[in-house]
């Protein structure tokens, strides 16, 4: 993946603008925080392609992370942390965070079909 | 000697951090060696150390690095295709007999696996306790020796003393060399046992201190 570069990220979120789309959002600080770090949490969630469908999009930050939003009819798809992005085989826009040691904190991807795994 | 030796883990990397000396030592008796890995780890956060692999290509990526380890430990490899942190929502039963097909056909005489309870990530418990249960239904005559592997905090307090110590250092370049296969995933575990190591030796050293001795408890089904 690549540092963001925002007018080219915004550009694909409008690719998906009004169509059925699969996202995978996800947050993580691994299975092994409390077991290195007795006075840290395990918090993660992810969603896997689930369909959605939004009318606006945008990626909003200050050159080094990012956020994105996604308004759908009922609600909103959030991210936070967001650095790099690329696009994946069959143009599937990649969002991903990272810490120091290049570890995913939090990604948010769009797919118009389901990602596979 | 064992006849044969099955190691059950859930994702790629559990064998070599885990169990890599051990292995080595069945291998050079001459003792066959099989590795049944539940998953890809498509869910893992380390992606390489600068960053090479993302969301989407990882569990090609360690698929690869899982088929590079196993050749360098010179030992067979099964993937079962479960998904990353999703065998503690699968049913035990239908995972036990799963793995029991695949034992009964190979007919080990030890199966390595994880300590249920005391292995810290969902996976290795989940998969642990399937493992255990799969023997415990085999017939009594065919089943395996069970080594288990604890790796909590807490586990020699309420485990007590382990069974099986294997002291790995004297073939650690060998685990070594498991490990640095699973390119992805080495650096950001390895660097978990040294806080900003000045060199390659550092590190070493470090892994040496947290991963040269590999333990295991006998398990106990008459309990």
């Amino acid at each position: 993946m690549k540092p963001i570069e925002m007018e080219a990220v915004q550009q694909h979120l409008e690719r998906f603008i009004d169509k059925e789309v699969y996202v995978h959002l996800e947050t993580t600080n691994g299975a092994y925080a409390s077991h290195v770090n007795s006075e840290a949490y395990n918090v993660g969630a992810y969603i896997r392609n689930a369909k959605v469908k939004f009318s606006q999009a945008r990626i909003v930050g200050d050159g080094k992370s990012y956020r994105a939003g996604l308004k759908m009819e009922f609600g909103w798809i959030y991210a936070e942390g967001l650095s790099d992005w690329t696009i994946h085989g069959d143009n599937q826009l990649l969002l991903a965070g990272h810490d120091r040691e290049g570890r995913l904190m939090v990604s948010l991807q769009l797919s118009e079909a389901p990602f596979r795994y | 000697m064992e006849k044969h030796v099955v190691v059950i883990y859930p994702h790629p990397d559990d064998e070599s951090f885990g169990a890599a000396g051990t292995i080595t030592k069945f291998r050079k008796q001459g003792v066959s060696v099989t590795y049944l890995c539940g998953t890809l780890g498509e869910m893992g956060r380390n992606m390489g150390s600068p960053t090479f692999a993302n969301r989407e290509t990882l569990p090609e990526i360690r698929k690869e690095e899982l088929i590079n380890a196993c050749k360098a430990l010179d030992i067979d490899l099964r993937m079962l295709g479960y998904r990353d942190k999703t065998l503690e929502f699968e049913d035990r039963q239908t995972v036990a007999e799963h793995l029991k097909d695949i034992l009964e056909e190979i007919e080990p005489s030890l199966v390595i696996t994880h300590y249920p309870d005391y292995a810290v990530h969902p996976d290795h418990n989940a998969l642990g306790a399937a493992a255990v249960e799969a023997v415990r239904h085999m017939d009594e005559t065919k089943r395996p020796v069970v080594w288990a592997q604890a790796i909590s905090n807490n586990f020699p307090d309420v485990l007590g003393k382990p069974d099986i110590v294997n002291d790995v250092r004297d073939i650690f370049d060998k685990k070594m060399a498991a490990i640095s296969a699973h390119k992805s995933q080495a650096n950001g575990v390895l660097g978990q046992f040294q806080q900003n190591p000045k060199n390659k030796a550092e590190i070493l050293e470090g892994a040496k201190k947290a991963l040269g001795k590999e333990r295991f408890y006998i398990w106990d089904y008459d309990k």
